[in-house]
């Protein structure tokens, strides 16, 4: 096979993906040209977009290794508060993004090592954790938000998710961490042992692959994912509530298997899977810019799904 | 005489109440290739994981070397130069050959980074030498495409690369043909003269008799005879002995002693 045909090959998955976005963008384009030639709507949608990238691409590393996380918005919200806290007592905003971090990480730790420890299906585990994570977040505050107006004129604020020429800074941080990810998906020790262990976890096993370690690590990875998004977007905000994250459920469930990441683990695609919340970001914008009303949105984010999925079935072969 | 290169002492095994394995002894020399047989369900395989550090043993001891090992797992099983062929041939069948020949034992430079065209070249070297011959077979072929004879082979190839010292293979030619048997007849022979030791799985007595200098049989957990080729110079004499075997009522062992 030429090198050509084989990076389309083994690409056929994320370049699928990415047909879907084009011909979605040309509707919407054709649709109402004023509204889509103006680079306002694609600010908007850059400004909330990578909040949902730093969930996707994790996500696609645990679906990879044959789980699911589904306690990743109660997670984000967690690792927000604690943020939240370290801001409002008036401690730094950059000691506040540490403990953002490392709640969210030690989370992740925690539910993949239950996961993986107790042997229970990830699908019920995580949800039943999530709900817990939720829980404490309601007990402890009531339903009150915090609010934290002194991350206005904050360095940390500039950095994060400031402006680069008009470009929303946390697009630039989300392409880096979507390109990190990816390198380390495709090229790196760790994508191909999370690869193997979703693949066949036996034969993993078989192999002197560290079956369990690797799984709690994709576990840990959407932890440290669903900080960096959590404290994204409390900066972008100013407020933390308590129902942080819950927004982003089903709209990051959709674009990690919108962009071309099978359920049945082994494979999935980290490109796919950005593209994927990409396409999710734009049915709300372009169906609202189209001049339909925002009941319509749900209605076309279901068929877009539906037609993703028959489209990657087609073009992906399952191997047995 | 030297000391063996793998030694099992007094392996047991249980899963449950069952008795997969119940006190094998078994020791494999520098440069021997033992042929290993019995019955479908004997514990051949059984003892083989646990040679592999896949399962641990109930009881007993392992020595590498005339070293006892403790913590004995997959990754210093293979760190001490065993390497093995599983019945099940443990691949992984939506990655590509190079990927499974290189499986847990990836080449990577600092930081984990993979040196993807290196494992492409010697993937490549490799399947020559097992005897790919199809044209549309590169090393980065999915698995999943393979036929069961060339899946086989990549399980072999993975098995060769790092010229381990102990070669085990668990039914390696039950799925191939008279001309692919023959290669690997002809790997575990280079093997033997290159000084390296094999163990040796297979049903077909002729098979195993042609090839193994020393016979184990395994009867229902038990080694019910370990002879070598100049005690038992003919393979109609080993058939005999396990055909008398499988006559024999099994060796009662009360259930839950020695656990
Ligand atoms: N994971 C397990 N759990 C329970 N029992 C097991 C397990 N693995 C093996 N056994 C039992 O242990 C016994 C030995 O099995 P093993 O696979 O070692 O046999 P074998 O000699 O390799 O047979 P074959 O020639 O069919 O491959 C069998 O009775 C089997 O049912
Ligand atoms: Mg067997």
């Amino acid at each position: 096979m030429s090198p050509l045909r084989h990076l389309l090959d083994v690409n056929r998955a994320p370049l699928g993906t990415l047909a879907v976005f084009v011909v979605m963008m040309a509707v919407f384009f054709f649709a109402d040209p004023r509204v889509f030639s103006q680079w306002t709507i694609y600010r908007s949608v850059l400004t909330t977009l990578p909040v949902a990238l730093f969930l996707v691409v994790p996500l696609v590393f645990v679906v990879t290794a044959g789980e699911i996380d589904l306690s990743f918005p109660a997670t984000m919200g967690f690792a927000a508060w604690s943020f939240a806290l370290v801001v409002h007592a008036g401690l730094s905003p950059w000691l506040a993004v540490a403990a953002g971090l490392v709640t969210g990480t030690l989370l992740g730790f925690a539910i993949g090592s239950l996961v993986v420890r107790f042997n229970l299906s990830s699908l019920v585990a995580t949800l039943g954790m999530g709900f817990v994570l939720r829980g404490v977040i309601q007990i402890a505050n009531e339903g009150m938000p915090i609010a934290l107006t002194s991350l206005g004129e904050s360095g940390l604020r500039r950095i994060a998710a400031g402006f680069v020429l008009d470009v929303p800074a946390q697009a630039l941080w989300g392409l880096g961490f979507v390109i990190l990810a990816a390198l380390l998906y495709n090229r790196h020790r760790f994508g191909i042992h999370v690869k193997f262990v979703g693949d066949n976890a036996d034969s993993a096993r078989e192999m002197g692959i560290d079956v369990d370690g690797v799984r709690i690590a994709t576990f840990v990875l959407v932890g440290l994912g669903a900080a960096l998004a959590g404290i994204l977007s409390t900066l972008i905000n100013y407020t933390w509530w308590p129902t942080a994250g819950e927004g982003y459920f089903l709209p990051v469930l959709a674009s990690v298997f919108v962009g071309g990441t099978p359920t049945w683990g082994g494979v999935g695609t980290v490109a796919g899977g950005a593209t994927g919340a990409l396409i999710v970001a734009f049915i709300e914008t372009g169906v609202v810019g189209a001049g339909l009303s925002g009941f319509y949105v749900q209605f076309f984010d279901g068929v877009v799904i539906i037609l993703a999925l028959i489209g990657h079935r087609w073009n992906q072969p399952r191997y047995r | 005489m030297a000391k063996p290169l793998v030694e099992l002492r007094g392996i047991i095994k249980a899963f449950g109440r069952v008795r997969a394995l119940d006190g094998v002894d078994l020791a494999i020399e520098c440069g021997e290739v033992v042929g290993l047989v019995g019955d479908n369900g004997a514990g051949k395989s059984t003892l083989i994981k646990i040679l592999a550090g896949v399962l641990p043993p109930s009881a007993g001891e392992i020595l590498v070397r005339g070293q006892s090992v403790s913590a004995w797992d997959a990754a210093r099983a293979r760190a001490a130069g065993i390497e093995t062929v599983f019945q099940d041939r443990a691949l992984a069948v939506q990655q590509s050959v190079m990927h499974n020949i290189f499986m847990g034992r990836e080449l990577a430079g600092r930081f984990g980074w993979l040196k993807l065209s290196e494992e492409r070249r010697e993937a490549e070297r490799l399947m020559r030498e097992v005897g790919f011959t199809s044209k549309d077979l590169s090393p980065r072929s999915i698995v999943g495409r393979l036929s069961g004879g060339e899946r086989q082979g990549v399980s072999i190839a993975r098995a060769l690369y790092n010229r381990a010292a102990l070669i085990v293979l668990d039914e390696p030619t039950a799925a191939l043909s008279l001309i692919e048997t023959a290669k690997v007849f002809g790997f575990v022979r280079q093997a033997r003269s290159a000084g390296r030791s094999v163990l040796f799985v297979g049903h077909n007595i002729h098979h195993v008799h042609a090839i193994a200098d020393r016979f184990v049989v395994l009867d229902r957990g038990r080694i019910a005879l370990s002879a070598s080729r100049g005690e038992l110079p003919s393979a109609e004499a080993l058939i005999t002995f396990m055909e008398r075997i499988a006559g024999r009522p099994a060796v009662a062992a009360p259930a839950g002693d020695r656990v």
